[in-house]
Parts: structure tokens; C-alpha cells; sequence
């Protein structure tokens, strides 16, 4: 296997009193496309929510394409990360979200626009050109002057993902993209997501439901279980030759 | 009727100088230095418990008799003092707006790998600012009419020039008030128009919980 772009090192995480991550391992490829599955409250958002710096683990130690994430090295001692530091690393981490979390005071295009601007320096023209060609990528070619109010769930995500896209990470976290969408839009923003994968390049971590999707494009399924990695492999292990009962138990929910 | 530009004037100078005064006490609450926020924390309750009328006589008699400050003028001791009055009602609101921008803003700008300033300056503020909008508004209106106590500290306002010409001509005095009221209907009209202009803007373009 490649060096690994992300590894979760016996990862806790706790919320109060409740411990939601027990102990996470996890490595994840250049290019992998991972599915965590698992029940609710098993703690599948909150992994890829720690890659994002939006939750700091409570111990453990998360390494992102060879540098600490949540921890820098000061005179050989391991420190907590500060806000430079976190923006250093992050930089290659991209991320859309269950409730889409587009500005809304900000039109479809200027979504796309303002991070690679204001972040990476790139010039307005060349921000322009890399935002337009990514919404064409997604179907909304015809909607850059639109504001998020004026468009429907399904394509508020796919510009979510374009203006996580436009920044070129080389991990891209999907949360839940399709849960907060209505049954018919759902197949839009997979297909999108599908598109993404095929291109290849970019390693993928997705937190879904949707397990004939998961099937079809991920390399890898995680199953989570109470705070820990209960089952892992490629589609066809955990999805249809498991021996897990409470894996099974869960999986026969989706089976209709 | 005279006096109508001093009043335009003390309001002018009062709102923006309390909505500088607002922005710098809202953030100071928000800040993540526990002195900064407990020290805002006391202006804002020193200034909003006690009345707007005792603070200008405050800023006029008490600090030049017992610190030996003069605030430049009266003009300034007024303004001053509706000034901090205002502006420590409305930091509230400063501090209130930011904090109830949805969440998921704050998330979306960091996973865009924004810097704080920068989550606060293109995401949170943009949206916060059309949430403050009516409020200001309407304080903006309060406003104007607290302008009328400066009349007590020699300034001279409508109110100011109305109650000399009453006291020339005493039968006059109900005409004289219901002018007075006018005046200052007239002068609060555009501001209500600004602040329905300004609710209108506020429901459009704000993501919040």
C-alpha cells in the first residue's frame, strides 16, 4: 500500500461522559474511497469531523499526508496544534456537508469563488474560470448568478461540492450529503459523487446510508459499532459475506 | 422652526458614534480574553441600568467638578453620553447577531480553511450585519428622541427653542407642543422607512438556526 495520506492512531473522542470513539486505527490511501456505515450515534460523522478540525479528539493523534493534524512537534515533544498550524494541514482536507452549509449571502458562483481567493491567493480570473467550469462539472453551468434560496436541496449540494472541489484537496469528507434531500433528488447528487470518484485521483471518506451506493464506488467499507471499527473490507465482505450478527442486523434495516 | 439642525446634528453624531461603541463592546463580549469580557461585561450593565438622563448630567456636572475632565465640549458631552447610553443596548444585539449564525456557517468557512478573521469577516459578519439592521433601526429612532434631553444641558434644541417660545408666550403653549411633536415626527418618518427597508434586507440572504 501507498504511504498513507490519513491514520487515525487509537483516536478517542468524548462528549462529557459519553465516550462516542473508543479507540479508532484507521489508515486511508491516496485515492481510497472509504464507506462508514454503521448506526446512529456509532460515531461514523464525528471521524471524519476530527479530519476536518471541526472536533478535537480527546487522545490520539491523527496524521494528515505526513504531518501531525491536531498536534505539532516543538523541541521533540508533541504540542497541541495552534490555528496556523491547523490551517497548514487542513488545507488538503475538503468537506460537504449533510445540510449543504452554502453562504447565503453570496451567489452560487461567489461560493465557489471566495475561498480560493481569499485562502489560496488565486487570482479572480483564474478563481472565475476553476469555479464556472467546476459548477458546469456538477449541471448548474446555467445558475452561477442564483442565490442558495432559489435552489432546490439537490443543487444546493452539488454546489456545495463544487466549491469544496474548486479547492483541489486531496481528501474530500462527504457527511451525510443525501440525508437531508428529498427521496427524487437523491440520485442527482450520487451521480455527481460518482462522477467525482470515477476521476480517480482524490481519496474519498463518505458517511452514508445509501448501501447499494457505498457498494458501487467505494474500494473500502467501515462498519462502526458503538465507538469502534467493528468489521472492514472491500464491498462484497462486509456488504454480502459477513458473519457479524449485529453488522447483519444492521444491514438487514436496508434490505427491503 | 430653529433648532432643528442642532437635534439633526447631535443624532448624527450620537448614532454612529454609539454604533462604533456597539461593534467594539459586542466583539469585546465575545472576545476570548476573559478581561476584555467581564470588563465590557460591566460597561454595558453600568450603562444600561441606569437612566440615560443621569448619565448626560454625569458626562456634564459630575466629571469636570470631581475628575477636572472636560469633554471638549457640550456638544461632546451630549453626544457622549447617548452615545455610550445607545451603544451599550445595542452591543447586545452586535453580540447577539454573531452568535446566532447558524453554526454550519462557521463549519462550512473552516472546511474551506478560512482563518478566524476571515470566517468572521466574508462569512459570519455579512450575515450577522442584516440581522442587526432593524434593531438598529428602531434604536436609531429612540434615538432622536432622546436627543431632546439635551436641552436640559443648555443644548440648544427644537425642544430647547420651543420651551423659550412658550415661556413668551404662555397661551401658546399647546400649539406650541404639537409643533413641537410634529417636528419631530417629520424627522423620524425617513428613519421608520429606513428601518422597514432595512427588515426587508434582513430576510433575505441569513442562514440561521
Amino acid at each position: 500500500m501507498a504511504k498513507p495520506i490519513a491514520v487515525y492512531n487509537d483516536v478517542h473522542k468524548s462528549f462529557g461522559d459519553v465516550e462516542v470513539l473508543k479507540g479508532i486505527d484507521l489508515e486511508i490511501a491516496p485515492a481510497e474511497k472509504v464507506a462508514l456505515i454503521g448506526p446512529s450515534g456509532s460515531g461514523k460523522t464525528t471521524i471524519i469531523r476530527m479530519l476536518m478540525t471541526l472536533e478535537q479528539p480527546t487522545s490520539g493523534t491523527i496524521v494528515v499526508d505526513g504531518q501531525y493534524l491536531w498536534h505539532m512537534e516543538k523541541n521533540g515533544e508533541l504540542v497541541p496544534a495552534n490555528e496556523k498550524h491547523l490551517r497548514q494541514v487542513r488545507g488538503d482536507i475538503g468537506m460537504v456537508f449533510q445540510h449543504f452549509n452554502l453562504f447565503p449571502h453570496m451567489s452560487i458562483l461567489e461560493n465557489c469563488m471566495v475561498a480560493p481567493i481569499n485562502v489560496k491567493g488565486v487570482p479572480k480570473k483564474e478563481a472565475r474560470e476553476r469555479s464556472v467550469e467546476m459548477l458546469e462539472k456538477v449541471g448548474l453551468g446555467d445558475k452561477l448568478d442564483d442565490y442558495p434560496s432559489q435552489l432546490s436541496g439537490g443543487q444546493k449540494q452539488r454546489v456545495a461540492m463544487a466549491r469544496a472541489l474548486v479547492m483541489r484537496p486531496k481528501i474530500m469528507l462527504f457527511d451525510e450529503v443525501t440525508s437531508a434531500l428529498d427521496p427524487e433528488l437523491v440520485g442527482e447528487v450520487l451521480e455527481v459523487i460518482r462522477d467525482i470518484a470515477k476521476e480517480g485521483e482524490m481519496a474519498m471518506v463518505l458517511v452514508t446510508h445509501e448501501m447499494d451506493f457505498a457498494r458501487d464506488i467505494a474500494d473500502r467499507v467501515v462498519f462502526l459499532d458503538e465507538g469502534r471499527i467493528a468489521e472492514q473490507g472491500t464491498p462484497e465482505q462486509v456488504l454480502e459475506n459477513s458473519e457479524s450478527e449485529r453488522l447483519n442486523s444492521f444491514l438487514s434495516r436496508f434490505r427491503s | 422652526m430653529k433648532g432643528i439642525n442642532i437635534t439633526i446634528t447631535v443624532l448624527i453624531a450620537s448614532a454612529i458614534l454609539s454604533y462604533l461603541v456597539a461593534f467594539i463592546a459586542g466583539f469585546g463580549r465575545l472576545s476570548n480574553n476573559i478581561f476584555i469580557r467581564k470588563f465590557t461585561g460591566f460597561y454595558v450593565e453600568v450603562f444600561r441600568g441606569t437612566s440615560l438622563i443621569v448619565q448626560l448630567f454625569w458626562f456634564y456636572y459630575a466629571l469636570p467638578g470631581l475628575f477636572d475632565i472636560h469633554l471638549a465640549s457640550d456638544f461632546w458631552a451630549a453626544v457622549i453620553a447617548i452615545a455610550m447610553n445607545y451603544g451599550a443596548y445595542m452591543s447586545e444585539i452586535v453580540r447577539g447577531s454573531i452568535l446566532s449564525v447558524a453554526k454550519g456557517q462557521r463549519e462550512a468557512a473552516t472546511a474551506l480553511n478560512m482563518s478566524r478573521f476571515q470566517r468572521m469577516r466574508l462569512v459570519i459578519l455579512p450575515q450577522a450585519v442584516r440581522m442587526m439592521l432593524p434593531e438598529f433601526g428602531n434604536y436609531l429612532i429612540q434615538m432622536l428622541k432622546a436627543t431632546s434631553l439635551v436641552s436640559l444641558v443648555g443644548l440648544t434644541d427644537i425642544l430647547y427653542h420651543g420651551d423659550i417660545f412658550r415661556s413668551t408666550h404662555l397661551s401658546l403653549a399647546p400649539t406650541v407642543y404639537i409643533l413641537i411633536l410634529v417636528f419631530y415626527f417629520i424627522l423620524a418618518l425617513p428613519l421608520i422607512w429606513l428601518t422597514r427597508w432595512a427588515e426587508k434586507q434582513s430576510s433575505k440572504g441569513v442562514a440561521s438556526e
